[in-house]
């Protein structure tokens, strides 16, 4: 490396360098270009989020004219032709699926990172982590070509003829077993959200302080009785977060919910039944839909999504961090 | 002394739930992986990658197109996404502790939570509106802004882990302060970020939500970023939920040859990375 510079530096000599983070060197242009460029760059992340919120309303504009807000949520009717739209039936949707999702993945999820961390040995955990980013990785056009062979035509027969002999009494699981519909959808939203669920909670678990473990082990508890009533509760904030953040993946996984929901403009109390959800009506509607009015609708559907994920996210995020802090703390 | 037993017994139980909870994990992971490559493997050939799509009921043809078109779309979102992405990357871990930064940071975060569907209508709206017409561009921008704020968190992390002493050697030398952050402390720490474009790249890859109304489709070669573009993930949507057994088929091919780039790119992440933290130790 060649000293060309060393005339021309005429920084603090005598002192300490005690402020690391401002420039220890006086600035020149270079270094006032770069951090130019730099601050560009920053500011573009911030001019994209400005431009999804406004690109979304320019988009959603039309509707506005023709309904109010609290109208388009409650709607029930969508009818392009008609020039009527309600957005509640794929609120619905959404809703469903991502419960159904939720109530499956959380008990395996956790179960999964429970084990890795605190019961299987040391060398396994790099094997199972590998597998579950490769599920990760899946994309999710895959998965929805796997779940319209493979999995709906398992529900159709025998999962959904089993559930309404069994559970039939609930009204959530009545009604003809065609195979695509909200259980379809929510039981591949579940296959999807379950390695971020996993990975995070792994994270989480591995946050906790091994006295934690070591005291209610010294107190006499079994293995299992340390993670009950040590380890989970400490955890429990960042799990909450973690089954959050596949909560908002949940929410907005399109392609895979898609090709299995059944396309139906309706709301259904059955799980069985054919229904609709906010990403997959405007992924099915959008390329297709006429005039600025149809248009807008499903922009609007998009912001309703938007500001839903959006929220979660936050309040995910300030989860997930709070172990973090607490644990360096 | 029963209650010992009672205790052990559900300790026991509650071992074996958790371990099973792996095996649940692992099956569809199995079973989509063994389906792919099953049912792909019998509709491959090198037609395949170097044809245009056929019509229902013709014999032949492929996907050569899409596969041009997502290496396509990829390459637009890498040339807006990649120096957006890594440059507000470096800002964050350099510059970032500020109000500004920790602004951008949250931003950041919560944008990668936004879902794909969306950024395709913001693409629509942006590029697709004005130019009315669908394009390549659109698909690339949409590419684009699902990559930056992924990028910008992994490059952060990455540039804090390089130790402040390299940076203060630098300095100390009379190294402009731009020149150590390109040469010294990026230099660092490009394995790391080598590892996280390659990762970016194969998301792009595997989207499908945001190309539908951006890059639309196209039966033919393109190559120009205002005309509808085909990409692979788009080729296999619109094969399986058509009515033919033929194009079904074509859909299971499509989705081998796309798990096979994802997962090549993924590897080679993985082999980055490992190379890494060995010379690093």
């Amino acid at each position: 490396m060649r000293l060309e510079r060393t005339a021309d530096v005429t920084g603090p000599v005598g002192r300490a360098p005690v402020a690391p983070a401002g420039p220890l060197l006086p600035a020149n242009r270079g270094d006032r270009l770069f951090a130019v460029g730099l601050t560009i760059f920053a500011g573009i992340v911030l001019l994209i989020a400005g431009l999804i919120v406004l690109m979304l309303l320019r988009v959603a504009h039309p509707l506005s004219a023709s309904t109010s807000i609290a109208k388009f949520i409650t709607g029930t009717d969508w009818d392009p032709v008609q020039l009527s739209f309600g957005a509640l039936p794929f609120i619905y949707g959404t809703v469903v699926t991502s419960i159904v999702a939720i109530v499956l993945a959380v008990p395996v999820s956790v179960g999964l990172a429970v084990f890795l961390v605190e019961i299987a040995p040391a060398r396994v955990q790099p094997i199972v982590s590998f597998l579950i980013e490769t599920l990760a990785a899946i994309p999710s056009v895959v998965y929805g070509l796997w779940g319209l062979f493979v999995l709906v035509p398992l529900l159709r027969s025998p999962v959904e003829p089993f559930l309404r002999q069994v559970f039939g009494f609930l009204p959530l699981f009545r009604g003809p077993a065609i195979g695509v519909g909200y259980l379809a959808a929510g039981l591949i939203l579940a296959i999807m959200i379950l390695p971020t669920i996993a990975s995070v909670t792994i994270e989480v678990l591995k946050t906790v302080p091994p006295p934690l473990r070591e005291g209610a082990y010294g107190l006499g508890a079994t293995r299992w009785e340390a993670i009950r009533m040590a380890v989970l509760p400490y955890a429990r904030n960042g799990i909450v977060g973690a089954v959050l953040l596949g909560l908002g993946r949940a929410l907005g996984e399109t392609m895979a919910v898609t090709m299995v929901i059944g396309n139906s403009h309706e709301i259904h109390a059955s799980l069985f039944a054919p229904g609709y959800s906010l990403p997959a009506i405007i992924a099915n509607e959008f390329a297709e839909a006429t005039g600025p009015l149809y248009v807008g609708a499903l922009a609007g559907l998009a912001l309703v999504l938007f500001g839903i994920t959006i929220v979660l996210n936050a309040v995910a995020r300030l989860l997930v961090h709070g172990v973090g802090s607490r644990a360096s703390a | 002394m029963m209650r010992l037993h009672l205790r052990n017994a559900v300790n026991v139980a509650a071992t074996i739930a958790c371990g099973a909870t792996v095996l649940i994990a692992m099956a569809p992971l199995a079973s989509v992986l063994w389906l792919v490559v099953s049912r792909g493997a019998a509709g491959l050939s090198l037609d395949f990658f170097t044809h245009l799509p056929t019509p229902v009921g013709e014999p032949g043809g492929g996907v050569g197109n899409a596969i041009a078109g997502t290496a396509y779309l990829v390459g637009l979102a890498c040339l807006f996404g990649l120096p957006v992405g890594i440059g507000a990357g470096v800002y964050l871990a350099e510059r970032g502790d500020g109000r500004l930064g920790h602004a951008i940071r949250f931003t950041a975060e919560v944008l990668s939570g936004v879902p794909s569907i969306v950024i395709g209508i913001v693409a629509y709206g942006l590029l697709v509106v004005p130019m009315r017409r669908f394009s390549a561009l659109a698909g690339g921008i949409a590419l684009a802004i699902l990559m930056v704020p992924m990028l910008a968190r992994t490059t952060e992390e990455l540039v804090r882990l390089v130790p402040r002493s390299l940076r203060e050697a630098s300095l100390a030398l009379g190294v402009h302060e731009w020149k150590t952050s390109l040469s010294v402390v990026l230099r660092t720490a490009l394995g790391g970020i080598v590892t996280a474009v390659l990762l970016a790249i194969s998301r792009a890859a595997g989207e499908t939500a945001p190309l539908l109304f951006t890059a639309l489709n196209n039966q033919y070669w393109n190559a120009k970023p205002d005309q509808p573009t085909a990409s692979l993930t788009v080729q296999i949507y619109n094969y399986a939920i058509s009515p033919y057994e033929d194009w079904h088929q074509k859909a299971w091919t499509a989705a081998l040859v796309l798990l096979l780039l994802v997962g090549s790119l993924n590897l080679a992440a993985r082999l980055f990375t490992r190379g890494r933290l060995r010379d690093a130790r």
